[in-house]
């Protein structure tokens, strides 16, 4: 096949895929206000996912804090001004790294089982009997997922920047020597100090991590209501489902940040 | 009455159904019959609208199928009952919640009357003493009968069963063609029955048809049928078969 309409039927397969997901999560917001009915559903949902993903997402936050206090230490301690690492660890924790690591966490863990279920329903006609007994799958399926997810994502987020913090602590300490005490000092302040109860920075990273868990439920049930063709099918459904979510958690983690610090900011 | 007429559909790169007649009087059971792969499920999700036709048109009670609105489909669909080829059951909730979903998703009922009606149905299908079992272990017959017990729960006028006695040993297939027969004489339901089963389309069968390349090869009442010299009609009701 020649390229050009090999990058042309690329383009429509890839835009029809971004037209379904738009059109689902507009259909979701639709039945949220029948959420009451499926809250059993949602919490169970939202709970399993916490605690599925909840062991990795602390290891890796643990680590990626430590990764930050080393990186950004590395070139404070040039200048001698070791001091701020507290307040530079704590706010990228919170306002990048805890969203986006708990986003990514989330889309390994629990998007791709997500997509794997409903895939699996889809292939094996189960999504055709709720229709059939006229149950829209978006109301039975998809809401309870998103609203879990949009719920649950933010929730590990704060463990995440907690442990993420501790863990650059720990470098802080030993590698860095900046007393503990300092680095809590300038870590509490930094968290602190703002007329708003809290800074900017924490509630830009709960609205990312948000906006997050709303993408990965989203794009993990679409991928799995668009499943077709037996159990490779359910495969490739989970594998589209995490590199979409990996992919909106960086452009969407991108866009947020731009908003409230560039175009508003 | 369920009518298409002239139906043709295409699927990914082959042409399932091509110029598929077919009509089913209410109060009968109309058994559609022919090799794997033919269309009988395609035909079946055509009448209850989850597929819609390339060409032609599919009717019930005069009313157009494929040109109803969601609303329309949701109407239709609460006076039907679909019975899924291997049950599609939903694998979270027990067999009794599965049954129960379509009452508790529509009917505003009282849990005392749901409950009872539920139980009443799984008796039906001899399913009663597996109500708080869970789908992923219970056997493929048991699922089968659990979906059936899930289209006959909220009464509806028409049954659509697609391999209602696929892998049911005789003594429970006896038993659903007879509940199948049952369901017609006394609820006067209508119903469209795919098997591959003599047994079956004999039992429970007013008139048999048997598709091949995408439409009604031969038609015509289960006696005629079981006569007919036809040798598709031999190889699907013939002596040997079942
Ligand atoms: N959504 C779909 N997309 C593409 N092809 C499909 C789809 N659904 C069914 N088909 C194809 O249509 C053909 C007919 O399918 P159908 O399920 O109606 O067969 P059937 O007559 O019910 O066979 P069986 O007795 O094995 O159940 C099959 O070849 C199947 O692969
Ligand atoms: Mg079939």
């Amino acid at each position: 096949m020649n390229p050009l309409a090999h990058l042309g039927q690329f383009v429509v397969k890839r835009a029809d895929g971004a037209g379904f997901v738009c059109e689902l999560l507009l259909r979701t917001a639709l039945y949220t206000p029948r959420l009451r009915r499926r809250l059993r559903f949602m919490l169970d949902t939202a709970y399993n996912a916490g605690v599925r993903s909840l062991p990795v997402t602390m290891v890796v936050a643990a680590f990626a804090g430590a990764i930050l206090a080393m990186q950004t230490g590395i070139e404070l301690r040039r200048f001698g001004d070791t001091a701020v690492l507290g307040t530079i660890t704590a706010l990228s924790m919170c306002r990048e790294m805890g969203p986006f690591i708990t986003g990514v966490i989330l889309a390994a863990t629990v998007g791709s089982s997500i997509a794997a279920e409903i895939g699996t329903m889809t292939v094996s006609d189960e999504v055709a009997a709720l229709e059939v007994m006229s149950i829209d799958p978006v109301d039975y399926l998809v809401l309870p997922r998103v609203v879990a997810l949009a719920l649950m994502c933010p929730i590990l987020t704060v463990l995440s920047n907690l442990i993420g913090i501790f863990g650059g602590s720990v470098i802080a300490e030993h590698n860095l020597g900046v007393s503990p005490q300092l680095y809590w000092v300038s870590a509490k302040e930094a968290l602190t100090s703002s007329g708003m109860l809290l800074p900017k920075e924490v509630y830009v990273g709960l609205l990312k991590a948000f906006v997050f868990g709303i993408a990965i439920a989203t794009v993990s049930c679409a991928a799995g209501l668009r499943a077709a063709g037996g159990a490779l099918g359910v495969g490739l459904a989970v594998q589209t489902a995490v590199r979409n979510s990996v992919l909106l958690i960086i452009v969407l983690g991108f866009i947020v940040t731009w908003f409230f610090y560039f175009l508003a900011g | 009455m369920i009518e298409l007429r002239d139906v043709s559909k295409r699927l990914g790169s082959r042409q399932i159904l091509a110029g598929m007649t077919l009509a089913v009087k209410k109060g009968m059971n109309f058994v559609l019959m022919g090799p794997s792969g033919s269309g009988k499920s395609v035909t079946l999700r055509h009448v209850i609208g989850i597929l819609r036709p390339d060409q032609g048109v599919v009717l019930v009670d005069g009313q157009e199928v494929s040109a109803m609105d969601n609303k329309q489909l949701m109407a239709l669909r609460k006076r039907m009952g679909y019975l899924f080829q291997n049950g599609a059951l939903i694998n979270w909730l027990s067999v009794f919640d599965n049954v129960a979903l379509p009452l508790r998703e529509h009917a505003r009922l009282p849990k005392s009357e749901l409950e009872d009606r539920v139980q009443q149905v799984l008796r039906l299908v001899k399913l009663d003493h597996a109500a708080a079992q869970f789908p992923p272990s219970i056997s493929g017959g048991m699922k089968l009968r659990a979906g059936l017990a899930r289209a006959l729960v909220t009464n509806p006028e028409y049954v659509l069963y697609d391999e209602p006695n696929a892998g049911l040993d005789p003594i429970i297939s006896h038993q659903i063609h007879e509940l199948i027969a049952q369901v017609r004489d006394e609820l006067n339901v209508t119903g469209l029955i795919v098997t591959h089963s003599r047994a079956c389309a004999t039992q429970c069968g007013d008139r048999i048809g048997i598709l091949e390349n995408g439409k009604l090869a031969i038609e015509g009442s289960v006696a005629e049928m079981v006569q007919s010299e036809h040798p598709l009609a031999r190889a699907f009701l013939g002596g040997g078969s079942d």
